[in-house]
């Protein structure tokens, strides 16, 4: 981009106007999922969000509720107001479930038109980019999906979305400006987790989703839950020790598993590794991977490309293990060692078992 | 049994470039092919026609040279391809896109009723997973999006049973038709191009409708006008201000090393040293 057009561009841009129609459209809302009595943790991720947006507007955040009635739904509405909501909107009816496309985008859609939110955000999850899609295209709107950060552009202020564009390469900033709500959706663990503080509440307004079974067509016949015993969960794990394709073969990943298995860690891999089928899909770690955020995040013979760097550079510190000294993961590491990963991770290994097994002595 | 595929032509690599006044994206010189998601919707249509018997179109929205993504996929068997092709499509985001795919499938009804649609879960350019929800809404046909598996499809009682991926399971779904179905990848395994195909993909007629064939009247639906969403800036990753930390490696020990390291991190980050010592408990 040469610099000339950059320059030009927000001088020749007119001043934004936004259609008297939309000025009702007011507050940042975030739905609520949640699935077999768990509210998903990506909703209070964007919970989190949603306060610093709805603060620089200063207009209230809320919660949206959908679900069967019951003691369930009223707890996640104080669970919202916890972790920041002012008010919760919820709607009650027992053919909420299950998840279904068709009474969710009826309900979010009706919640919308009667309470007019300027902003909302869902989790870019299975079902919310289900229903995210539904919604926005029911009410003719802009959806920005996965994005990677959520701002407030003050001059107009409109919500400016930024996500990864093509492979991850670049990254885009998105506004949608004279239309109403602006939608986005986030992926899991992009966003940190906010504090709870158990003392804040806040008012709920029920609304009537005002509909029969009859109406809808799609039926659950079934629910299979996932066996999670023995799964990886990369997500949501404290520690990861991840290895690329610098491990050189299938039997070097070993002293990967080695120091997880000191550390207690979970094990994940670059793309290339997992096509290679030195380890399972579920351990992917990046932009068509998994999100992390551990506190301790350990890449062995990784070169830190873009794609991988977006689903891990929330970690609290990253160790890097590279040959090459000018291996772009040295870019945003915490702490860099340049060398052959096979000789580094034994020895780390050791250091780490005998870290620990002072710090036992000493308890 | 009439079936639709979307498919989309994308860019192959993650070699791009972006236009430097409209911020779009510049597609000449980056090889082109299906994406990858929409094959795995387009072999479960195949399968539905294998078993079933139906006519299968594929159908896309782009340049003239998109229709080398549609002569592949007769290639593996497809039955009809058309391109939607118009220079006022230019700029669409995926509201606009899911209008003008509808509108063409609603012509495309006129020949032959549709009783299924499918799309890509999403694509690896535009990455959204929103074009599908958005063409079945505007159509309002049943949406089932992450289909990891076609159980049984009742042609007479036109109801299809189906598994869909939720995010701690998986729901068994029974639905009416017509609907619109994504597919989960690695669901099932593209299917070779037969010798004989390969030579109908080469000499197919292809039809390509501009808008007013598409059956798009209001202009103010498509491109950068029928699109709500606008690209403010595209700008590259910025790196972190401050570098790594390396551990100097010159003429030590890798035990050294490790030692250095962890030492300098316990001092810095101490909560570390207590949340390896939880993890490992
Ligand atoms: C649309 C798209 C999506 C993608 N999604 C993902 C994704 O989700 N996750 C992902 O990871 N990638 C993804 N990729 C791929 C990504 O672009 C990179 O190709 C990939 O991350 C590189 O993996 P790597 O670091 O293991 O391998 P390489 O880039 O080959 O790096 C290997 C590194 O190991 C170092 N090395 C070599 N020998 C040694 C040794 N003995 N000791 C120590 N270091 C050594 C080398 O210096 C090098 O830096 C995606 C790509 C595209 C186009
Ligand atoms: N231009 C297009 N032409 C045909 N199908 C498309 C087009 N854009 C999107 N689709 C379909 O919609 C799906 C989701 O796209 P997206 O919302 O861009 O992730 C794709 O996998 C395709 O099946």
């Amino acid at each position: 981009m040469s610099e000339t057009t950059e320059q030009k561009k927000p001088a020749g841009r007119r001043k934004f106007e936004l259609d008297p129609r939309l000025e009702s459209y007011k507050g940042v809302w975030v739905f609520v999922e949640h699935e077999r009595g768990a509210v998903h943790p990506v909703s209070w991720e964007l919970m989190g969000e949603g306060r610093k947006l709805a603060d620089k507007l200063g207009v209230p955040l809320a919660g949206v509720v959908m679900g069967a009635p019951g003691i369930q739904t009223r707890r996640f509405c104080q669970e919202a107001f916890h972790y920041g909501a002012d008010l919760c909107y919820l709607m009650e009816d027992p053919l909420l479930s299950d998840y279904r496309n068709q009474p969710f985008t009826k309900g979010l859609t009706d919640l919308v038109n009667a309470y007019e939110p300027e902003i909302l955000l869902l989790g870019a999850t299975t079902l919310g980019r289900d229903l995210a899609g539904s919604v926005a295209t029911t009410l003719q709107t802009g959806l920005t999906a996965d994005c990677t950060e959520l701002n407030i552009d003050m001059e107009n202020r409109s919500l400016a979305a930024t996500r990864p564009t093509f492979g991850g390469s670049l990254l885009c900033t998105i506004v949608t400006l004279n239309y109403r709500p602006q939608m986005a959706t986030v992926r899991p663990r992009v966003m940190s987790m906010p504090k709870k503080d158990d003392t804040r509440t806040g008012t709920i307004t029920e609304h009537p989703l005002g509909m029969i079974e009859t109406d809808i067509v799609t039926k659950v016949l079934e629910y299979i839950p996932d066996n999670l015993a023995g799964k990886p969960q990369l997500p949501f794990a404290d520690i990861i020790v991840s290895g690329g394709r610098g491990m050189k073969r299938p039997e070097n990943f070993q002293l990967i598993w080695d120091l997880a298995k000191v550390l207690g860690a979970e094990v994940g891999a670059t793309r290339p590794v997992v096509q290679a089928g030195w380890v399972d899909l579920e351990r992917q770690v990046g932009q068509s991977g998994k999100t992390v955020r551990p506190k301790l995040y350990i890449a062995a013979g990784i070169s830190g490309a873009i794609q991988h760097r977006v689903g891990m550079e929330g970690s609290d510190v990253i160790i890097a293990i590279n040959s090459d000294p000018n291996a772009p993961i040295f870019d945003f590491a915490t702490y860099g060692i340049v060398g052959n990963a096979m000789q580094i991770l034994p020895a780390l290994t050791e250091a780490f078992r005998q870290q620990l097994a002072t710090a036992k002595v000493a308890v | 049994m009439h079936i639709v595929v979307c498919i989309k032509q994308v860019p192959d690599s993650a070699q791009i470039r972006v236009h430097p006044v409209t911020n779009t994206i510049m597609r000449q010189g980056v090889p082109a092919i299906v994406n990858p998601y929409d094959l795995f919707s387009l072999e479960e249509a195949l399968r539905l026609k294998d078993e079933y018997g139906a006519r299968v179109t594929v159908l896309c929205m782009g340049p003239p040279q998109a229709e080398a993504a549609l002569r592949k996929a007769i290639s593996f068997g497809a039955d009809d391809a058309i391109l939607v092709t118009d220079r006022a499509f230019a700029g669409s985001d995926t509201l606009a896109t899911s209008f003008a795919l509808a509108s063409a499938i609603k012509k495309i009804q006129e020949d032959m009723p549709v009783d299924i649609v499918f799309a890509g879960k999403q694509t690896i350019d535009g990455d959204t997973a929103q074009v599908g929800p958005g063409i079945a809404k505007r159509m309002d046909l049943q949406l089932l999006t992450y289909v990891s598996k076609i159980v049984e499809l009742d042609l007479d009682k036109r109801e299809i049973t189906l598994h869909r991926r939720a995010e701690g399971g998986v729901q068994v779904l029974k639905t009416q038709l017509p609907c619109l179905i994504t597919m989960l990848e690695g669901t099932n395994e593209m299917r070779f191009a037969t010798m004989s195909n390969m030579f109908r993909a080469a000499r197919y007629p292809l039809k390509q409708w501009d808008k007013d064939a598409a059956g798009i009247e209001d202009v103010t639906k498509i491109g950068l006008k029928g699109s709500p969403t606008i690209v403010s800036k595209v700008f590259a990753p910025q790196p972190k201000l401050v570098r790594a930390e390396i551990i100097d490696c010159e003429s030590r020990e890798p035990k050294d090393l490790a030692v250095t390291l962890l030492a300098k991190m316990f001092t810095k980050h101490p909560n570390l040293a207590e949340e390896i010592g939880k993890a490992s408990a």
